[in-house]
């Protein structure tokens, strides 16, 4: 995919949702990520799991579908799909934890071009910290997607060489999705795939990053 | 011995100041809503609660935090958009709070049942939450030692229990549930149905009754 101009929020979820693979287990974090499912049409047979303690979560519910004992993570009425199973929190997260989760994808402050995450707390002063089950994500899932704008409102790359937010964990983000660019994370730098609306000279201006233009390669991964 | 209480408010009496008490729920599905208004009403004081968040809009955990008779929070997620009273009162340095990542929190909780004296985890390590916890590489990894959490007082709502205790829970109203019966010295469930022995399916059962102390039928219905 390449555009004359930024993505949308909606081809952004779309740009991710095209790079989940079929048949896999995926969370999809609060807030931009949510949008990926809108886009996972029912042929991949990607199962959603959302820590609450379901697998096989269906879209939001409305109006009569409603049913208050079925929510997702962020608090939203949900609906069942067939083979959806419930179950506690210590097994929802051992599910993320021991490594069977294929893909989070979720939103960041910040992401290190070597994978460090920072999206749980913004390290202002007064500020009440709430992490839910970001840090158990981070590590957890097999492959960490993060998907959010490449730049803060006043122009300040979100991609950096050092984390200045507080840490949500360690070298754990393998791809970096954004509405001028697609990045991977290999080997301590990051792999530019796809560019929106952007050029790759004003890109590097930008970020002050060492990218590595890999559009017309095929890029390197860190997947089993 | 499970004992099957007339009310709410006679199944939490004995609750004293001071007491940590697990709070079941995600957001308000699973939320105990009769026995969280049962302690409010009841009185103990000083008390440590234990829960995913630290209470929405102006009811339950909200108003038991209102009323200043929480000491201590151990939560993963406090701040919420409808989290006002304890974001006054943890502003005015009248509530203490510990932050633990969601599956640490739900891993403590499922380690204070299980007799576990201690795990290390990866989740957390590097961040401000390890902080002056201890740490360990295994696998090539950094870990860090977790302590269990155990609890005085569950309070938990199932779907359904039998006259054994046994209970089935519905949907995502599941959550701390299972693991919260298992961690404290006292369990109370609030059910809307309560059945004869031979009522659940035995390969139904998700907390057996062993867990459960005693149970009190509410007349809200579930949905």
């Amino acid at each position: 995919m390449s555009n004359s101009t930024p993505l949308s929020r909606d081809q952004l979820a779309q740009r991710v949702a095209a790079d989940v693979t079929v048949g896999s287990f995926v969370n999809l974090g609060i807030g931009m990520p949510t949008k990926v499912s809108d886009y996972l049409d029912a042929d991949r047979r990607v199962t959603l799991h959302t820590e609450n303690g379901m697998l096989g979560m269906g879209p939001e519910a409305h109006d009569g579908e409603i049913d208050d004992d079925l929510i997702n993570a962020g608090k939203i009425p949900v609906t069942e799909l067939p083979g959806a199973s419930y179950f506690h929190h210590a097994d929802s997260f051992a599910m993320m934890r021991g490594g069977h989760l294929d893909l989070c994808v979720m939103g960041a402050y910040q992401v290190s071009v070597t994978g460090d995450l920072a999206n749980w707390h913004t390290g202002k002063p007064g500020a009440i910290p709430a992490v839910g089950g970001a840090m158990d994500l981070a590590i957890g899932a097999r492959e960490v997607y993060v998907m959010m704008t490449l730049f803060t409102r006043d122009g300040r790359p979100k991609l950096v060489a050092e984390l200045t937010y507080p840490i949500t964990g360690l070298a754990c983000v393998n791809r970096v999705y954004t509405d001028v660019a697609t990045f991977h994370l290999v080997d301590g730098r990051a792999h530019v795939v796809d560019i929106h609306g952007i050029d790759f000279a004003e890109l590097l201006a930008r970020t002050g990053l060492d990218l590595v233009d890999a559009r017309a390669n095929s890029v390197p991964t860190n997947k089993e | 011995m499970l004992e099957v209480m007339p009310t709410a408010r006679a199944a939490v009496e004995d609750i004293g100041n001071g007491a940590t008490v697990m709070i079941g729920g995600f957001g308000t599905a699973g939320q105990p809503v009769e026995l969280i208004d049962a302690l409010i009403e009841q009185g103990a004081t000083e008390l440590t609660v234990v829960n995913n968040n630290a209470g929405n809009g102006d009811v339950g955990l909200a108003e038991l935090i209102r009323l200043g008779r929480v000491r201590r929070i151990i939560c993963s997620f406090p701040r919420q958009s409808d989290s006002w009273h304890f974001d006054a009162r943890y502003l005015a340095g009248e509530i203490e709070l510990e932050v633990v990542p969601q599956g640490n929190l739900a891993e403590r909780i499922r380690a204070g049942g299980a007799g576990i004296g201690a795990f290390f985890t990866p989740t957390g390590y590097g961040t401000l939450l390890a902080e002056g916890k201890e740490t360990r590489i295994i696998d090539g990894r950094g870990q860090v030692l977790e302590y269990p959490i155990k609890a005085d007082i569950a309070l938990i709502k199932a779907a359904r229990a039998d006259r054994a205790g046994n209970l089935v829970y519905r949907k995502t109203a599941r959550n701390f549930g299972p693991i919260m019966a298992t961690a404290a010295r006292t369990t109370i469930v609030q059910v809307a149905d309560l059945v004869d022995i031979g009522g659940i399916d035995p390969e139904a059962v998700v907390t057996p009754g062993i867990y459960v102390n005693r149970i009190v039928v509410t007349a809200e219905a579930t949905a």
